[in-house]
């Protein structure tokens, strides 16, 4: 079998990603931009033996969504910033008791009811640090409907390899966007299974400590009877307050993430080589970005992008690469200024920092970024 | 089998964590009684501890689940139906029991308990209900008595409160029931019977806060308060509850109400079973 092209809306390609990922089960709540994926998974679940059940509130959704994953399922909710805002303190039980999940956060204008139907960037400060208390996640910001696709998949991949919660960040203009996507045959979708315990290995831990700090997770039913607490907990799963056993379960749970950067990071760059002035930019906003990079080219202006796919954690290492030569650093992005700050923590003074942004519920034309770069070159 | 041969035939400490006793729980505190009965009624229902998934809401209530040798599930505060609504929705092969809290169920928690009640998914939901919030201190909730003294009703509760049976009844649980402490057989019974009925079970269980609320309210030793429960509860509920506007000063007990309804979770396994045959045929 080979791949085939499909006219695709992104919503949908999310679904489909889905499915296509293992999920067998989705818990939801309406909201604009995002209930196409509830829509399109009500229709698939069902087809495939999985559930989807539309949930009293996103509280209540991102909870079904957990305890279905506790019960084995690949699970995951969609949603757009007033439910995500109402999903944060489940979220945060997910990553203290380390049960993968997917999240999906179609963004839209905030804050609070905001512009339903207009696109934002405003959540990427929160999609971090939404929930309280430090705590693992990781975020993926696609920009193009093909990469809906393919980081839906990734995101799946990545919470039942890590046992972390991960949401997959874009906004209505990707969500409601119809795009050629090619979607690889059946079979030939690298999908990745959550490390299981047989039910039987003796004096079993259930947040034992193992090589890549990601432990063996136990089935109910399968025969270890265990105990799953959001209270700061030992290896065998109970409460503890005891200073050193609380510092290194919480130690453990944000170095598990750390230390395997190199299975999660992922991060696009155009032309930074030799660029004089780097374009940081995420989703929706890199894509005018990219095109602006073309066009400051044909005029001769060294200009580059680099594009954080995975973008929390946030590529340190890649970002102070692509800018150790760059004079200027230029950071689109359709909010009051999020981004700019991670950017300005990894470049320091080794460059110029600006920003552009908007907050009008319109997106960041090429023209407008390419004409930003132009007025950077000339004030150097 | 007679009440007395069963009740020898059940050890508790057979179903319990032991290594993480003691417990937390203060002198006296109804919880225990609560936490006793339901695995008295496993016992009797000979149900497989690797099937039992108890879900458990935050509050003295939720914090007894852990005690329970079985899969246990500590979620977060007013949340654990919904919880417990995916866990039974992804494993139907599992019997799972929720604990709730009055706070945490009718406060915090009262919106998942509605639509809970009104899906019908095979969940039994106990709430134990002690008129106080028992872990934070001693705060009114849903259920405190007109004129009881709390923590945050220094002169006295003035607040109306919730029948949570009523409640779970108009929101569609086929099936409520209610019982005391002060008789546990009874309360197993209830116990034992929700966990048998095929569909949502709510089962409120008046349990006693001996030391905040006890202490605040003068209601004199746990055994006081225990045998209080005896006036204020009328036996055998069906049919009889009493009709008054908020909690009555004397409650009926027992099976409150039992409806033959679907099961949530089968029918929608069986119109998916349905769906899959009409796109491959
Ligand atoms: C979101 C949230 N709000 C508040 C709390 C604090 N809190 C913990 S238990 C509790 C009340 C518990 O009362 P109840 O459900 O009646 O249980 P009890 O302790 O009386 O058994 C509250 C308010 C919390 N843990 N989470
Ligand atoms: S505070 Fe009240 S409810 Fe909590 S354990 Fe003590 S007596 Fe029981
Ligand atoms: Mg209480």
């Amino acid at each position: 079998m080979s791949s085939s092209l499909h006219s695709l809306q992104g919503n949908k390609a999310c679904a489909l990603a889905a499915i296509a990922a293992g999920c067998r089960f989705f818990a939801g709540y309406p909201i604009t931009p995002s209930s196409e994926i509830a829509e399109q998974m009500s229709r698939d679940l069902p087809r495939v033996d999985g559930v989807f059940v539309q949930m009293e509130d996103e509280i209540a959704s991102l909870a079904a969504v957990i305890g279905a994953s506790l019960g084995g399922s690949k699970a995951m909710t969609a949603t757009s910033g007033p439910g995500f805002s109402l999903m944060q303190e489940n979220l945060g039980f997910a990553a203290m008791t380390e049960v993968p999940c997917v999240i999906i956060n179609v963004m839209r204008g905030g804050p609070s009811t905001g512009m339903p139907t207009k696109p934002a960037q405003g959540d990427i400060m929160q999609a971090r640090w939404g929930t309280h208390g430090d705590h693992p996640i990781i975020v993926v910001a696609p920009a193009s409907v093909q990469e809906v696709y393919a980081e839906t998949i990734r995101a799946f991949n990545l919470s039942e390899r890590f046992r972390v919660p991960v949401v997959v960040l874009y906004d209505q203009i990707i969500a409601h966007l119809i795009e050629t996507v090619e979607l690889p045959p059946k079979g030939s979708i690298h999908t990745v299974e959550r490390k299981w315990a047989s039910g039987t290995e003796e004096g079993f831990k259930p947040y034992a400590e193992t090589d890549d700090l990601v432990p063996v997770m136990a089935r109910p039913g399968d025969g270890h009877r265990l105990h799953v607490t959001g209270l700061t907990h030992t290896e065998d799963g109970f409460p503890t307050q005891k200073p050193d056993l609380a510092a290194h379960a919480l130690n453990r749970i944000l170095d598990k993430i750390e230390r395997n950067r190199a299975e999660i990071d992922k991060v696009e760059q155009i032309e930074t080589k030799d660029a004089g002035t780097v374009i940081v930019a995420v989703g929706i906003a890199a894509r005018a970005a990219r095109r602006a990079v073309q066009m400051l080219r044909s005029e001769g202006i060294r200009a580059g992008l680099v594009r954080p796919v995975t973008l929390w954690p946030f590529p340190d290492e890649a970002l102070r690469a692509a800018t150790a030569n760059a004079r200027a650093v230029l950071v689109p992005e359709m909010n009051a200024g999020q981004l700019i700050h991670e950017v300005q923590r990894v470049v320091g003074g080794s460059a110029k920092v600006a920003g552009l942004n908007r907050v009008d519920g319109e997106p960041i034309p090429p023209a407008a970024i390419a004409q930003k770069v132009r007025e950077l070159v000339a004030d150097e | 089998m007679n009440e007395i041969a069963r009740v020898s035939d059940f050890d508790v400490k057979d179903y319990l964590r032991l290594n993480l006793m003691p417990h937390f729980m203060c002198p006296g505190c109804g919880h225990g009684i609560a936490l006793r009965s339901l695995l008295w009624a496993v016992h009797e229902l000979g149900i497989d501890r690797n099937k039992l998934a108890v879900v458990c809401g935050i509050g003295c209530s939720g914090r007894t689940g852990a005690y329970i040798d079985a899969n246990t599930f500590h979620t977060t505060h007013g949340r654990p139906l919904a919880f417990a609504t995916g866990l039974k929705l992804a494993r139907p092969d599992l019997t799972v029991v929720v604990i709730t809290g009055d706070g945490d169920c009718l406060a915090i928690g009262g919106n998942h308990l509605i639509h809970a009640c009104r899906r019908n998914l095979d969940i039994t939901c106990l709430m134990l209900n002690n008129e106080i919030y028992g872990m934070t201190g001693g705060q009114v909730s849903p259920t405190t008595s007109a004129t009881r003294v709390t923590s945050t009703t220094p002169a006295g509760n003035t607040e109306p409160t919730f029948d949570a049976c009523k409640l779970a009844d108009a929101a569609g649980a086929s099936f409520v029931g209610r019982e005391v402490t002060r008789q546990a057989p009874a309360l197993k019974n209830l116990i034992r019977a929700a966990i048998e009925h095929d569909g949502f079970s709510f089962v409120e269980v008046m349990s006693d806060c001996t030391e905040i609320y006890g202490r605040k309210n003068e209601l004199g030793e746990s055994a006081e308060m225990i045998l209080s429960q005896k006036s204020d509860m009328v036996p055998d509920g069906l049919g009889n509850a009493p009709d008054q506007p908020f909690r009555p000063n004397r409650m009926a007990t027992g099976i409150l109400a039992r409806h033959a309804r679907p099961e949530y979770g089968r029918t929608y396994r069986e119109r998916s079973a349905e769906l899959r045959a009409g796109t491959e045929g």
